[in-house]
């Protein structure tokens, strides 16, 4: 982060205002990817009058950086309209799609718009990989193509690679187009539950021994040695940090209006069809329960050697039933990466105790205007 | 002695923090804070109004300066943004939609 994002968002928490939201325009997608964590039957998407006005409310709170995602965002006939409203509001503008929809005239369309960037997902540099994890025949050479149509017209565009079982052994490859095609792009090797809570596509993630291989891969991690050494121990000063953005400088909202403090951290705190967008953001108890969280608070992390690097996600904690407990996913990335087992991972061992999985809790009644 | 007009430029993102412009170039992505004084310029850039009236009008009506130093400092810091693509600065009224070449004093 650079030094004045970062006075940014620092400001941005003092005075609690939501910098950057990502907003989902539908769960609706022509891709069928196996991993998917999404529902994608349309149970009531917001209407393009009900977007309009959410995006007139969160100019007014101060958002900044908004990043239009799904399911697949083109699929919304009204989304350059949408676009065009956002980008009217000023807002920085960042889009998540899988690019198949767009060809030159979409790609002019986005240069005219001055989108900030977009992010594409590709899952390996072999169609019949890429192919086999979406769904869809022919989608890794729309994709592709789409890409070269944005840089064409000289807009910047990242590629997404998410890391799983069947492609495991493609990231190079996939970094290796990324360089031909003039484009930045990054490796994430976490699945997320579906947003119902079922685990079951947890089963697609790559193992322990996959995740030490990229981890001491030095052309991702720069000096290897470095990024794999040993925790230094927790000071003060870690322990007081907040987990992560999530609720404090940024939010989630789904294609029905319901805020969460996250994407992957389906806890409800409201919905804009209802509430204002900045009360929920101020007085959700939901959402100010997860603000007043700090690394000391969470049950196990906070005696754990890795409370100070840990890339622990509160949203997979709360997936995996306490938003103050640990993420299993990322104990297991600290584990590959420094050889340390985590305290929750011991905790396990000598209890010899299975995971529960709690469904989200309901929104008290009160809590809706 | 010609007019000088500023617009904003439609490229860049911009919001207020605490009482700060904050702003991404469209070129690069740079990010900009604006000072209160190049804030009241920039929202003020309508590309309509001279900026020797902005000047009169709102920062000489804030600030206690003298009006010749004042429309000198914007006029340097009108130039300023434009050489970063935030402002787009003209001799003559900048239309709404305008995104060509700037045409320097």
């Amino acid at each position: 982060m650079s030094g004045l994002l970062e006075e940014m968002t620092a400001k941005a928490l003092s005075l609690n205002i939501p910098l950057n939201v990502q907003l989902d325009l539908t769960y609706r997608c022509n891709e069928k990817c196996v991993h998917c964590y999404l529902d994608h039957n349309d149970h009531g998407e917001m209407t393009t009058a009900e977007i309009k006005h959410l995006l007139d409310e969160m100019a007014d709170a101060g958002v900044f950086v908004l990043t239009l995602s799904g399911g697949e965002i083109f699929l919304r006939k009204d989304f350059f309209e949408i676009l065009e409203h956002a980008r009217r509001l000023m807002f920085c503008v960042k889009l998540k799609t899988n690019a198949v929809l767009i060809r030159e005239r979409e790609a002019a369309r986005l240069r005219d718009l001055h989108v900030e960037s977009i992010q594409i997902s590709i899952y390996s540099h072999h169609a019949e990989v890429h192919d086999a994890i979406t769904l869809i025949p022919g989608s890794l050479k729309r994709s592709v193509d789409a890409i070269r149509f944005l840089k064409s017209q000289g807009l910047k565009v990242i590629i997404a690679n998410v890391l799983m079982i069947q492609n495991m052994q493609d990231y190079p490859g996939v970094r290796a187009l990324a360089a031909e095609l003039g484009v930045e792009c990054t490796l994430d090797p976490t699945v997320t539950p579906m947003m119902d809570g079922d685990r079951s596509i947890l089963s697609l993630g790559v193992d322990s021994s996959a995740l030490q291989q990229v981890f001491r891969d030095s052309a991702l991690v720069g000096d290897a040695d470095e990024f794999c050494a040993i925790p230094a121990e927790s000071g003060e000063s870690a322990l007081d940090a907040t987990p992560c953005s999530a609720g404090h400088s940024a939010c989630y909202v789904s294609p029905y209006g319901d805020v969460f403090p996250c994407v992957q951290f389906p806890l409800p705190t409201g919905n804009v069809r209802r509430q204002r967008f900045i009360d929920i953001w101020r007085y959700s108890d939901q959402m100010n329960d997860v603000r007043s969280i700090r690394v000391k608070d969470l049950t196990t992390c906070s005696s754990c050697t890795h409370a100070a690097t840990c890339t622990r996600c509160p949203g997979l904690a709360y997936m995996e039933g306490n938003m103050r407990g640990p993420s299993s996913q990322d104990c297991e990335k600290s584990f590959a990466r420094t050889g340390i087992p985590s305290a929750n991972m011991l905790a396990k061992k000598r209890a010899g105790v299975n995971l529960v999985q709690i469904r989200p809790a309901a929104i008290p009644a009160g809590a809706i205007a | 002695m010609s007019s000088m007009y500023v617009a904003r430029n439609p490229r860049v993102a911009a919001r207020g923090l605490g009482g700060e412009m904050m702003i991404m170039s469209g070129r690069d992505s740079t990010l900009f804070t604006l000072n209160k004084t190049a804030t009241i310029l920039w929202q003020s850039a309508d590309g309509e109004t001279p900026l020797d009236e902005i000047v009169t009008r709102k920062i000489c009506s804030e600030f206690d300066v003298d009006p010749k130093e004042a429309l000198q400092d914007a006029e340097s810091l009108a130039r300023e943004l434009a050489s970063h693509e935030i402002l787009q600065v003209s001799e003559t009224p900048i239309l709404p939609g305008h995104s060509g070449a700037e045409k320097s004093k």
